[in-house]
């Protein structure tokens, strides 16, 4: 062993380098989050909760065209359609089940009418099963909720498309 | 009568000496973290109460709804009694530590003896607790730690006779006041290192955490434990711990007396400096865990027996020839 080695592992210089270096650390700014209070950006692009939208005047987007059930690559989406009596198709059933959902955005992606998107909402764990399996109703609620974030995201996102 | 009101005024006392001690374990806990994440860039527990600083009240409150599991092979009185050893010892030991001349449950003569003593009986708790789960990871934790805990003892041994016989005495608050002209971590400052290293391998802390080792272990001899089990052994290690540290600061750092024997400084009561300097040690532990990665059980047990044994023995006969032959050896009268 050389001289400076042995004088190094005596006088414990690596040890108080790296505790000096922890000092150091100690007044840093945090790379972390108070999660719960703040929440990190998100893309506009992020794949998170299904939602489905309607136009401004209340009219469904959805032309069950069910380009989305087909693509589905882990087959979570279910539709049923009808005539309505003023002659346009719209669904009766619009099931989505959370739990088989890869959320890979390709139902997004294949929609003709920007209906059904998954907006930037991922904080919507559930305590059972049943509550993840998503109707018509539950995601037509959600767009209802999210629709400024929605519009916002597709507004952001539509030069790249 | 007098038995009576003898035991219920010793009760009272001992009550007004643990309570603060466990108050302190729980604060010291939360600092750990917090000092170990904040060297990891994180926050740290810092949701309940002010600063997080009640973290370890809803932890402990966690463990004491929880169910107590106690393995079908299990030897269970041993099973049930290590937590029991543990914690109980860790905080026996706090009787003969001085935070001011005054405040001391029991001032006798042989206070660093009787520390010694307990300190080498709480590997008993880890050796009960790792031999009565009957499984295979808490036998090697425990295995590990009596050889661990066994080795460093022998070198803190050393230590102390070094101090010792720069003080002549074996009361802890005579200890302290040897050091009113200059605090042993002067003269004695490569014990002092031997020593803190020591620390870190006596409580099991990283990076000498190999009883416990996580990724080798699962969480060694607490492997099998479980609930409030769990939680005691836990406040046995951090009282040890916090023990060890204010054991660190009587030996070298002057315990209760003041830094600086000037006005502002001699009129702060001794409580605030013991508290101060035991935290001080405590941040220097919590750093080298949030530092260091942890040894290798052959490179500890090298450490312990070819370098640090030798080393605190050759010490020694250093210490006491320089006493002899300058002819300052301390006067013994008791």
């Amino acid at each position: 062993m050389k001289i400076s080695r042995i004088l190094k592992t005596i006088f414990m210089t690596d040890f108080v380098s790296g505790i000096l270096i922890a000092i150091k650390e100690i007044f840093k700014t945090k790379k972390t989050i108070n999660y719960p209070f703040e929440k990190g950006s998100i893309s506009p692009r992020f794949r998170g909760e299904h939602a489905l939208r309607r136009y401004p005047n209340g009219e469904e987007r959805c032309i069950a065209c069910k380009l989305c059930e087909a693509v589905c690559p882990a087959q979570a989406i279910t539709i049923e359609s009808e005539i309505r009596d003023d002659g346009s198709r719209k669904t009766t059933r619009y099931d989505i089940d959370m739990l088989k959902c890869i959320y890979c955005g390709l139902c997004e992606e294949s929609c003709p009418v920007d209906a059904i998107v998954q907006g930037p909402n991922f904080e919507f764990s559930k305590e059972t099963r049943e509550e993840l399996y998503y109707n018509k109703k539950k995601l037509l609620e959600n767009g209802d909720q999210w629709e400024t974030a929605l519009a916002e995201k597709i507004r952001a996102d539509s030069p790249f498309k | 009568m007098t038995y009576l009101n003898i035991f219920f005024s010793e009760t009272y006392k001992i009550v007004f000496l643990l309570l603060p001690v466990l108050v302190s374990v729980a604060l010291i806990v939360w600092l750990d973290r917090r000092v170990w994440a904040f060297v990891q860039k994180r926050r740290g527990p810092n949701v309940v109460g002010p600063f997080g600083l009640l973290q370890t009240v809803a932890d402990a409150l966690k463990y004491l709804f929880k169910e107590i599991i106690i393995p079908s092979s299990s030897n269970k009185v041993i099973f049930i009694l290590a937590p029991i050893v543990t914690l109980t010892l860790s905080l026996i030991a706090w009787a003969v530590i001085p935070f001011s001349e005054d405040i001391v449950l029991s001032d006798i003569n042989v206070g660093i003896l009787y520390l010694f003593a307990i300190s080498s009986l709480s590997v008993y708790g880890i050796i009960m607790g790792g031999w009565a789960s009957n499984s295979k990871y808490p036998f090697l934790g425990a295995i590990r730690s009596a050889a661990q805990m066994v080795s460093y003892e022998v070198s803190i041994g050393i230590i102390i006779v070094n101090v010792l016989l720069c003080v002549g005495s074996l009361n802890l608050n005579k200890i302290v006041l040897a050091q009113e002209n200059i605090w042993f971590i002067f003269p004695l400052f490569p014990m002092f290192v031997v020593f803190f290293i020591s620390i870190l391998a006596e409580t099991n802390r990283p990076p000498f955490d190999l009883p416990e080792a996580e990724s080798e272990l699962v969480a060694g001899y607490q492997t099998e434990y479980s609930g409030m089990m769990y939680a005691m052994f836990w406040l046995g290690e951090y009282a040890n711990i916090l023990l060890l540290c204010a054991l660190g600061a009587i030996l070298f750092m002057g315990g209760w007396l003041s830094p600086f024997d000037i006005y502002p400084f001699s009129e702060v009561p001794g409580v605030f400096w013991m508290i101060l300097k035991i935290l001080i040690l405590f941040i220097l532990v919590s750093l080298v865990k949030a530092t260091v990665p942890r040894y290798r059980f052959d490179q500890l047990m090298k450490l312990g027996w070819k370098i640090f044994l030798p080393f605190s023995l050759f010490w020694v006969v250093l210490t006491a020839s320089f006493l002899f032959f300058l002819d300052i050896l301390p006067v013994t009268g008791q």
